[in-house]
């Protein structure tokens, strides 16, 4: 009746596992509840949203839903949208692969502020990046009578959507590249020429071969950033519906127009686009990670 | 220049070089040229005018608010995923990322109809939301508890929304930067607290967190400088009121649309000004951490 009250360690007596706390862990009780914060928090603020989407593309049924699609504006948009990602995308791959090339393989000085100029566009907004191609090539700027001489079309058209679509994704292969081929370093290629290869040849046949799930990375990632990209775009398409709306911006139209359905239908193209770049992400991740760079950050 | 017989580097690092003046130098630099040719007293107007001083505000005020939640369930949400095994622990990982994959316009539209008064969310706390009108039909409580009303709060078109969409875009860069940190914490060190007989929560305060904080802190500002520019996610849920709900990026568009290219300028060179302050603390913070704590 009394030994309860007084606290004696018995070596004999097993102890349960819930009244024994490991000192490097925290009680139950903090567990749960801590696990029950992260979901409620992750749920309202990123899962629902996407959920939502899915519910309410197909709150009118499947034949609203796939009837969005035949809309001639917003096939057009998906086309554009396809056309400046298929223009942008490999633009910033080569420009990734040359830069991480000379930054990683070569000493020179002004390296470290090359690379933070890499990173720029990341820490200016989309609508700043929009903005700088509409006071270089727009109807106010010093170009504008050339341009308009020759009839070329930059701002209010395609060119100036895949400018700024290129200026928002610039870093995305980049990035991933060079810290990459930092870590790899020069050996395997010092190798192979010595073994007589030619540069082409050690590019095609060692380097590309090392970084290649590095690249599928960054692209994977710029692609995503290019097809969704909204602010920048906004900045510069004019809104010409049919001509210079990408998949963002019809969005934006439908949604405005209280064509919710429509817009949603849209909407769940681009965040199954977003899944499906999660998932392959995920897996180049748990199945590839030594071979990308470093601990992921953004 | 080291001896080096990798070849390519002219080629590779000529064509970097233009290619990123081309795309990101020039036009920048071209900004702000445009907003140095605006006089001086025009600046100030500009800079000074109630709208522009309400929109900065409203921006950077916002965000700094979400950076802060996002610090805290951040660090609750990569404490969790580091430390604990549940069910679907694989899955909130790799939803963390969703932010950096989804389009903003996309994130805007889902997150705004959430939380209008008759979304999902917005709709808890809304007086004819569905949560309300659920109570009010539960008759079989007893003493009138059918009654009671959830408190009225509007989320979205409101700056609390503008938060709302902030937190969003911004979480993954706290817990991603974090994460790593937590995974390589020396479990010796919370043991050798235990054993000089720290409790846990004073092994979390005094020996985790000050080890966690440059990465607290790098995260915080990443979360910072991305919201702060944020347009496409905040559009749709703010409302845009002047001076209430405006945030600085829907002024510059605004100010484009009007074709006043001078207001825009400026505006957009004063957020250039306090993104490069952001990244240089940034890169202060990482340097410093390196020096107290080695690699971070």
């Amino acid at each position: 009746m009394f030994e309860q009250d007084v606290a004696v360690y018995d070596s004999r007596r097993p102890v349960a596992p819930h009244d024994h706390t490991r000192p490097t862990t925290e009680r139950d009780w903090v567990k749960r509840t801590l696990i029950g914060i992260a979901f409620v928090f992750m749920l309202a603020v990123i899962v629902l949203p996407l959920i939502l989407v899915f519910v309410e593309a197909f709150r009118k049924g499947a034949d609203t839903y796939f009837a969005s699609f035949t809309d001639p504006q917003s096939i057009a948009a998906i086309r554009l949208t396809l056309i400046v990602a298929a223009i942008s995308v490999p633009l910033n791959l080569v420009f990734g692969i040359c830069a991480a090339w000379s930054i990683a393989k070569f000493e020179f000085p002004g390296k470290a502020f090359l690379i933070t100029l890499i990173d720029l566009p990341f820490s200016v907004s989309p609508v700043v990046s929009g903005m700088v191609y509409v006071l270089l090539f727009g109807a106010q700027s010093a170009l504008y009578p050339f341009l308009k001489a020759n009839n070329i079309e930059i701002i209010f058209a395609v060119p100036g959507i895949v400018l700024a679509t290129i200026f928002v994704t610039f870093p995305f292969v980049a990035r991933e590249l060079v810290p990459l081929m930092q870590d790899q370093g020069n050996g395997d290629e010092e190798a192979a020429l010595s073994l007589g290869a030619n540069g082409w040849q050690v590019f095609w046949r060692v380097t590309l071969p090392n970084i290649k799930w590095g690249l599928l990375y960054g692209v994977l990632l710029c692609n995503a950033r290019a097809m969704g990209e909204f602010g920048a775009v906004s900045v510069v398409s004019g809104h010409i519906r049919g001509k210079t709306t990408t998949m963002p911006l019809d969005i934006e139209i439908l949604y405005n127009e209280y064509n919710f359905a429509a817009a949603f239908a849209v909407a769940s193209l681009l965040a199954m686009l977003a899944l499906v770049t999660l998932l392959v992400k995920t897996i180049l991740e748990f199945r590839y990670g030594d071979e990308l760079a470093g601990t992921r950050k953004h | 220049m080291k001896p080096n017989v990798i070849p390519g580097y002219g080629l590779t690092f000529g064509y970097a070089l233009v290619y990123l003046s081309l795309i990101v130098l020039i036009p920048i630099i071209g900004l702000f040229l445009k907003a140095a040719q605006v006089p001086l007293e025009d600046i100030v107007r500009i800079a000074t005018s109630p709208r522009t001083v309400n929109a900065l505000r409203i921006s950077f005020g916002s965000s700094l608010i979400a950076a802060v939640v996002n610090v805290v369930f951040g660090l609750i949400v990569a404490w969790v995923l580091v430390r604990y095994k549940f069910p679907f622990r694989r899955l909130l990982d790799a939803v963390v990322d969703l932010p950096f994959a989804l389009p903003t316009a996309v994130a805007g539209i889902a997150l705004s109809t959430l939380y209008a008064p008759k979304g999902w969310i917005g709709g808890m706390f809304s007086a004819n939301g569905w949560l309300n009108k659920w109570i009010a039909a539960q008759d079989w409580l007893p003493f009138g508890l059918n009654a009671l009303q959830m408190p009225s709060w509007k989320i979205a078109y409101t700056p609390t929304g503008i938060v709302i969409a902030l937190v969003f875009i911004g979480l993954p860069f706290v817990v991603r930067t974090v994460q790593p940190v937590l995974e390589e914490f020396e479990a010796e060190l919370e043991e050798a607290a235990a054993t000089l007989g720290a409790n846990r929560w004073q092994t979390i305060r005094r020996v985790i967190l000050p080890r966690l904080m440059p990465a607290i802190l790098t995260g915080f500002a990443l979360a910072f400088a991305r919201a702060v520019g944020e347009y496409g996610s905040v559009i749709f849920i703010a409302g845009n009121l002047p001076n209430i709900s405006e945030i600085a990026p829907v002024l510059i568009v605004i100010k484009l649309e009007e074709f006043d290219q001078a207001g825009a300028a400026v505006i957009a060179g004063i957020m250039l000004v306090i993104a490069f302050a952001m990244l240089l603390v940034i890169n202060l913070i990482q340097a410093w951490a390196r020096r107290r704590f080695g690699d971070v």
